[in-house]
């Protein structure tokens, strides 16, 4: 298991829950040279984010390399209990994918 | 020798496949019904139209003041560019993000669960001045709106 690379933290308030999320991730756009070697650093960014609460889907994203390094995204959903499930996954252009979790507070 | 390649390839073989059955159980990624493949035309295009054609099937939208864009009117950083978009529009099923200055400007798109509120948060990196642009699909039609940032130092490492 790779250290957390995800932080989330889900507050429920007025029976609005918001979510906010921290992602490690290079997001290297693929335009950036190696300043040592002039080569070209290879785009890896991520690409697929999914949201659930509870095991349904509550939002999904799709991003290009233009999101800033280390993604900080914040969404909200209607409805939410205290202790309910938070998941937040992504994807990226390499074929890595990491999940995190937490519990809506 | 010959032996010592074949047992390689064997091994490749089978730690690829022992990975990609491992990744498939695990079910990492999303429910492939429901995610759509990621939209390569549309995060290549050069157009802000063109983007949106590749998404939305169309490039025109019409200007909404109930689209609100929170970003900062100067970005010291252009690598890290704190952008909120929300709206109070019922139906809200696609918030797509673009950023007029990048040389490929759609940036990011939201698709909107049953229970998601149209409000989401994030950052983005910004080559040089120009504008935000947020299309929201509510409804099944297009609505968009705008805000200009100037950025004193360009995002994308150049």
């Amino acid at each position: 298991m790779a250290k957390k690379s995800i932080k989330i933290r889900a507050k429920l308030k007025g029976g609005v829950t918001t979510v906010k999320c921290l992602m490690n991730h290079p997001m290297e756009t693929g335009l950036r040279k190696d300043k040592k070697t002039g080569e070209p650093i290879p785009a890896h960014f991520i690409q697929d984010v999914v949201a659930k609460h509870n095991d349904a889907e509550v939002m999904t994203a799709q991003w290009s390399g233009s999101v800033s390094k280390n993604p900080y995204v914040a969404f909200k959903f209607n409805g939410g209990a205290k202790g309910d499930a938070v998941s937040v996954a992504w994807t990226d252009n390499m074929g890595k994918s990491e999940m995190g979790s937490a519990k809506i507070k | 020798m010959n032996t010592d390649m074949k047992r390689r390839v064997f091994l490749r073989g089978s730690l690829a496949a022992g990975t990609v059955a491992v990744a498939a159980g695990a079910g990492l990624l999303a429910p492939q019904a429901v995610l759509a493949a990621w939209p390569e035309k549309a995060f290549m295009a050069k157009a802000p139209e063109e983007a949106l054609s590749g998404v939305f099937g169309s490039g025109q939208s019409a200007a909404s003041d109930q689209i609100k864009i929170k970003a900062p009117d100067i970005a010291e950083n252009g690598a890290v560019v704190p952008i909120t978009i929300s709206t109070d529009m019922a139906k809200v099923e696609t918030i797509a993000l673009l950023s007029t200055a990048n040389n490929a400007p759609l940036v990011a798109l939201f698709n909107m669960g049953e229970s998601a509120a149209a409000d989401v948060s994030i950052r983005i990196k910004m080559g040089k001045t120009g504008d935000v642009v947020a299309v929201v699909k509510a409804d099944g039609k297009l609505h968009s709106n705008r805000k200009s940032v100037k950025v004193t130092i360009g995002g994308c490492g150049g």
